[in-house]
């Protein structure tokens, strides 16, 4: 077979099924519906298999992307599963939420003059066929007496606890809320991540022999140092989230109809308010719905609200759409479903009415100015620009803060924000003690907080003395397995061990 | 699972649990706070720890039967049952500073909750003064507890069956007014109440520490549900309170702040009530004769 081009690999990506938009903003199923078998291998096919590889680089855990889609075409699936898995135990997770854009996808030769291989969508795929098949990727695992305990169940815990549970540590992870998923759960709606699929995609890393023990409140139920001296961990690694949503300050954010996202969705979510009154926990929503941010946050609780019912959403942001956070499909998508888009406007303040409940919102219009530190234009009001527009509830997806509780019941050294100061290699300032994911990072996206949690492993095992299994095993030596990530630069630096340079 | 090992009728709307949690009662401390569900189809809701036993393995709650969840819990929480789950110690522990005396107040369910802190201050050598109100003697429970740990002890009812006839903030002026030292007060208990507590020691300057009860439904900082305003700022009451200084608590905001859901609050009790007493009635004519 001639080696595939740009010019004859198939022009576009393959499309991917959807609910119809209006037909979608009356149920929480999924939008998206994944590929079938056939979308599946038309898209693999397209890839090029590249020997510079960047979409690896791309990735923050350094999945061996031409490696699972070889599998694909060569309709091996369970092969490409076991290819992923060597990286992540979370692909139909990571495959639906992952900003592909700006990772793998974004970094994809063949975006240079089409579309790029839509390498999310094949890791959904795989990822999804694991789940429907029972596959389990199940190493043989030898105990080696080291007790490991976790902090969160998000998805820096969860990496962190299946790698040291696949080095043979006993661990437990430590959970604040009734269920596991951290933002998984209580924050990402159904329609976009089914809470069955992390039930699924988690319960091969309880399959691992992790321990989870619900209801926990580290820190308070026990301080990091009990944890140690008291219950006999060995190594503790702290994933407890960003949490702690921001508000602005402005006038009118005590009215009653004023709430984060992170409440919104929480109690949609986790507490499945929009059941009730079948279910007890209730939520009060009004016909206009204003959300202030353009972020995922943003779009979730819009799209909630949509799906509950609301008449009209905005979404209030004070830049452009180019400066959005948001995934570019989850702009689509909000975009698709009615969400009525300001860009360039900034909430003055929140008016209310005599019950003391939302009646409006007053805001100035904003242009783009000089660029700020964080490189993007810094949005400035334009005088006299201000205007009302009535509402009822107004929701607040500007961002969150530090949780301060692990850092009021312990010594560890924070940073200014209160966030967890860590070194390179994910140690915090505490001995045996490690920490990633957003409580170091600030909120940051899903497969960052994975690759901080598997850093933090390998650090850990150096700790404990363990050997880590890729100097042991004789397996494919061509497979790229160890990265790092050094969190605070948000740079992804790739650290191979020697000896283990792929074979190019 | 988290079993209950006593229960206790305290009033008609008043009872007490005792849950099993070896690890809860060795980590509470006066002040804090638990999240409960009582099934996973429930809501979170907040309850204080009133008492804890590290020999029992046990913690207390006295919970008031006002909405759904709560009278649901009244009805059908019995001795060997299970809650789906519990939570805590939530929030900062009341500051115990070394004060020389001290007036603890609670009213309504700010009762039980105030205890603790009694108690602590007792052990720390201050000379505590009690006052606790109740609407009629019938309804008063904890009285000896109370006496075990306060110096002296002053019952207000709003009837005058008990003690003296009128609200805790007249306790709190007749203590004020026999012990010119009293350097700080401790108030738990409605809202109203608390602001008034606050509003009574304003003049006196005497340092007044209360206990916030807002909606809550996380407890750990994550939803932002619970924040209240304290001299002029936000806090997140579950983990930067829920003891604030009274003299700068927005009590008025906090009061609205409870209604937010009152429609849902009446539809969803409304609803239990209907639904249990056609569970009543259907099972009436399977009673044994
Ligand atoms: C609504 C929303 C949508 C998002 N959408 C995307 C997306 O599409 N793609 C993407 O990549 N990222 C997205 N993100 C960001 C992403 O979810 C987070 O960056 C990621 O979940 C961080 O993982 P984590 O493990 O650090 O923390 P979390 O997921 O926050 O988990 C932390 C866990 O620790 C628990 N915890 C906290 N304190 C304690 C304690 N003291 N003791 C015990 N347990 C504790 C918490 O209850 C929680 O379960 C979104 C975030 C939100 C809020
Ligand atoms: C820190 C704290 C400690 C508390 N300690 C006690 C206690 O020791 N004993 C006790 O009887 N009660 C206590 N409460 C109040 C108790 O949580 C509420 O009475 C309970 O949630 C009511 O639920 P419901 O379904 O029975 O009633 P609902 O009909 O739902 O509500 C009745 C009233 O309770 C308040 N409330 C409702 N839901 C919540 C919620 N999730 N969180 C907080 N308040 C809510 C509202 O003001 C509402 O008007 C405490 C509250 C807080 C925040
Ligand atoms: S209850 Fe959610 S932040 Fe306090």
């Amino acid at each position: 077979m001639p080696p595939k081009t740009m010019r004859t690999i198939c022009q576009q990506r393959t499309p991917m099924a959807a609910q119809d938009p209006k037909q979608r903003i009356d149920n929480f199923s999924e939008v998206t519906l994944g590929y079938s078998l056939a979308d599946a291998r038309n898209e693999a096919e397209r890839c090029l298999m590249c020997p510079q590889e960047p979409c690896v680089k791309g990735c923050p855990v350094g999945i061996d992307i031409p490696g699972f889609i070889q599998k694909i075409c060569d309709q091996d699936y369970r092969g490409a599963y076991e290819v992923l898995a060597d990286a992540t135990l979370l692909p139909a997770i990571c495959g639906r939420v992952c900003p592909q854009e700006d990772q793998c996808e974004g970094a994809c030769v063949v975006t240079q003059k089409l579309e790029s291989v839509g390498i999310g969508r094949l890791e959904r795929f795989i990822g999804d066929m694991a789940i429907a098949e029972g596959w389990s990727s199940k190493p043989d695992i030898e105990p080696n007496g080291y007790k490991v305990a976790i902090v969160g169940a998000g998805p820096a815990g969860i990496a962190c606890a299946a790698d040291m549970a696949k080095a043979g540590c006993d661990v437990t992870i430590f959970e604040a809320l009734h269920r596991p998923g951290g933002v998984l759960t209580y924050g990402i709606p159904d329609f976009r991540l089914p809470n069955t699929v992390v039930d699924a995609e988690f319960e091969k890393v309880l399959q691992l022999g992790v321990k989870v023990e619900a209801n926990t409140l580290v820190g308070r139920l026990f301080s990091l140092a009990q944890l140690r001296n008291e219950l006999g961990f060995h190594a503790v690694f702290i994933g407890t989230g960003a949490g702690y949503p921001s508000f602005m300050g402005i006038p009118g954010e005590a009215l009653n109809g004023v709430l984060s996202a992170n409440e919104f969705l929480t109690r949609c979510n986790l507490m499945q308010a929009g059941e009730f009154p079948a279910r007890d926990t209730p939520l009060h929503m009004g016909r206009k719905v204003a959300v202030i941010g353009a972020g995922n946050t943003a779009m979730d609780a819009m799209r909630v609200a949509l799906r509950l019912g609301a008449e009209e959403v905005y979404c209030l942001y004070r830049r452009t759409k180019a400066e959005s956070p948001a995934r570019e499909e989850e702009l689509e998508h909000a975009k698709e479903e009615g969400v009525i888009f300001q860009w360039l406007t900034a909430p003055l303040e929140i008016l209310g009415d005599a019950d003391h409940q939302v009646s409006g919102l007053r805001c100035i219009r904003m242009e783009l100015g000089e660029p700020d530190n964080s490189a993007r234009r810094r949005p400035v009001a334009i005088e006299n620009s201000d205007f009302e527009f009535e509402c009822n509830t107004v929701i607040y997806a500007i961002g969150t803060n530090a949780n301060p509780i692990i850092g009021q019941t312990s010594k560890l050294k924070l940073n200014k924000r209160g966030y967890i100061e860590v070194d390179a290699e994910q140690r915090t300032s505490l001995a045996g003690v490690f920490a990633g994911g957003d409580i170091v990072t600030g909120s940051a996206t899903v497969i960052l907080a994975m690759g901080a949690g598997r850093s933090a492993a390998r650090s850990m095992k150096r700790y404990l003395g363990i050997k880590e299994a890729e100097e042991m095993e004789v397996s494919d030596p061509a497979r790229p397995r160890a990265f790092g990530i050094d969190t605070r630069q948000q740079q992804f630096t790739r650290v191979r061990l020697p000896g283990k340079e792929r074979a190019a | 699972m988290y079993e209950i090992l006593a229960r206790e009728e305290f009033s008609e709307s008043t009872f007490l649990l005792e849950v099993q949690h070896p690890l809860l009662a060795k980590a509470a401390n006066p002040g804090q706070f638990v999240i409960v569900m009582v099934r996973a189809d429930g809501e979170r809701i907040p309850l204080t720890i009133a008492d804890y036993s590290v020999a029992r393995g046990t913690i207390t709650l006295v919970i008031q039967a006002v909405g759904k969840t709560t009278r649901d819990m009244q009805q059908n929480c019995r001795v060997g049952d299970m809650l789906y789950a519990l939570v805590g110690p939530m929030g900062i522990p009341s500051h115990i500073g070394e004060v020389q005396k001290v007036i603890c107040v609670g009213g309504g369910l700010g009762v039980a909750p105030v205890f603790p802190q009694a108690r602590a201050f007792k052990q720390r050598g201050a000379y505590v003064i009690g006052v606790i109100g109740f609407r009629s003697k019938d309804l008063i429970f904890w009285e000896d507890k109370f006496r075990d740990v306060c110096d002296e002890l002053i019952i207000c009812t709003d009837d005058g069956s008990a003690g003296i006839q009128g609200l805790v903030t007249d306790g709190v002026a007749q203590a004020i007014e026999s012990h010119p030292d009293i350097e700080e007060v401790i108030a738990i208990g409605p809202p109203v109440m608390m602001k008034f507590c606050a509003e009574t020691t304003r003049p006196h300057k005497i340092k007044t520490m209360v206990s916030l009860n807002p909606i809550m439904v996380d407890g750990t900082g994550m939803c932002g549900g619970c924040r209240v305003s304290v001299g002029g700022e936000i806090k997140f009451c579950c983990v930067d309170g829920p003891d604030f200084d009274g003299h700068q608590v927005d009590f008025d905001e906090l009061m609205r702040r409870l209604d937010r859901f009152k429609a849902e609050e009446k539809q969803s009790l409304e609803r239990w009530s209907r639904a249990t007493n056609c569970r009543l009635q259907d099972e009436e004519p399977h009673t044994p004769q």
